[in-house]
């Protein structure tokens, strides 16, 4: 019988969704998100003077901000009493043959397939460039926020790092957030936990051979 | 390798930190003459990108014009006061031209202000022997700021009522702001509404928040800007 005949009748079974996320692993990242959500919301209200002038309120606003950031990082450090996330956690670091293809063939724009096991190239780059953006933005943060524990000079300093960081956050998040936007079934994992098996055999060849 | 990516950001974060006083002087200049030729004012939006920021600690400030403007002048003094817009127009102007600079790192260089010598209208008033400080309020209803009685009496502190050769817009704490040129913007109060002469020092809004209450330029809050004045 010719397999592509039995394809629907598969994809409607329940067996055809395959297992992603666990329940702590997509806790992690929404919280992560909302604290993240909140940073970027009052960073853009302390630093675009039309938001500025909208919302004053300038001292509850960089208390708003400060306990958000120093909080961020809290969630990963809680996700880490789960074995699956620590799973992950292996997964993301481990960096094979296939993500040089898979970033080769994204940076040309080579079109068709890309191989990527559970998690693609792009998605180890960023998920270790957000943690060390995380942790440069929350040294900066605390040096701005306790003026008086720094030497002098460090502070202008950290000012400038946390400025153009918070830009260059600002657009890296806007590519993961659009990218997540075009792809309703990754969506979908972090909301569900699952997957279908047509969506993680094209998008993570290698995740479960 | 994630690993290795994450200790590289901590690293470009650490160089960063350490060529931050160079790379910031290269990018102002740059930045400023970009900004000169932007249309779109865009690059005021970057960091470094020169010009004012906006700061209230207020959700909102009420506004404030000729006919509903007070400035009050009270406290340790033979004749308290109450001036309208027009009787501090009235008034000898002073205009002086320096940079203005904000504890947070921006600056503004050159910028021409206009108004009455802080020193003419507590003679105008008539201080008290006792008197040792001045106490300023704000119409936003939040904002305070402090000077001693020496440094309110310096010929670079005014009551200003124009910025840049135009009258104070309600965004820059108009009709009526106080200008120090020799310290930190956060003592220059924004939308004054009052001065009252005190005994001693009380610290003003930011200062209770742990801001310097001398807040000279480039020797206080830990900073070492060129001193503005």
């Amino acid at each position: 019988m010719n397999p592509r005949v039995d394809a629907p009748a598969v994809e409607s079974a329940p067996s055809a969704r395959v297992r992603r996320f666990s329940r702590a692993e997509r806790w992690v990242h929404r919280i992560t998100a909302a604290l993240m959500g909140v940073c970027v919301v009052t960073a853009a209200c302390l630093y675009i003077p039309q938001l500025a002038e909208l919302v004053g309120r300038r001292a509850l606003v960089v208390t708003v901000h400060e306990w958000s950031g120093l909080l961020l990082p809290l969630p990963v450090l809680a996700g880490l009493a789960s074995r699956a996330f620590r799973a992950d956690m292996t997964h993301l670091n481990r960096w094979g043959p296939h993500d040089g293809v898979w970033l080769r063939k994204a940076l040309r724009r080579v079109p068709g397939a890309r191989p990527a096991a559970k998690f693609n190239a792009g998605q180890k780059l960023y998920a270790a460039w957000i943690t060390g953006a995380t942790l440069v933005m929350l040294g900066t943060g605390l040096m701005m926020w306790f003026t008086h524990l720094t030497p002098l000079v460090w502070r202008t300093s950290a000012t400038f790092v946390h400025d153009w960081l918070a830009l260059t956050i600002g657009i890296v998040l806007a590519g993961h957030i659009g990218m997540a936007l075009g792809d309703p079934e990754a969506r979908k994992g972090l909301r569900t936990g699952s997957v279908s098996r047509e969506w993680a055999e094209r998008e993570h060849p290698l995740w479960r051979s | 390798m994630g690993r290795r990516v994450v200790l590289g950001t901590l690293g470009l974060g650490a160089l960063g930190l350490v060529a931050a006083p160079g790379l910031q002087r290269g990018l102002e200049s740059f930045l400023g003459e970009a900004a000169d030729k932007d249309p779109t004012g865009l690059t005021g939006l970057l960091p470094n990108g020169g010009g004012f920021r906006y700061y209230s600690v207020t959700s909102s400030v009420p506004r404030k014009d000729e006919s509903t403007y007070r400035l009050t002048i009270d406290g340790l003094v033979d004749r308290p006061a109450s001036y309208t817009l027009d009787e501090l127009r009235a008034l000898p102007q002073t205009r002086m031209v320096r940079d203005v600079q904000c504890v947070t790192g921006w600056r503004v260089p050159h910028t021409p202000f206009e108004g009455v010598r802080l020193s003419r209208l507590l003679d105008l008033a008539g201080v008290r022997s006792s008197a040792g400080a001045i106490r300023f309020t704000c119409f936003d209803g939040a904002y305070t700021e402090s000077l001693t009685l020496d440094q309110a009496r310096r010929a670079d502190v005014m009551v200003a009522l124009r910025m840049q050769d135009k009258d104070l817009s309600h965004n820059h704490g108009g009709p009526v702001r106080l200008y120090v040129a020799p310290m930190y913007f956060y003592k220059s109060a924004k939308w004054l509404s009052g001065i009252t002469v005190t005994q001693k020092v009380k610290p003003g809004y930011w200062e209770e928040r742990g801001y310097d209450v001398d807040a000279w330029v480039g020797k206080s809050n830990g900073r070492d800007d060129e001193p503005t004045s």
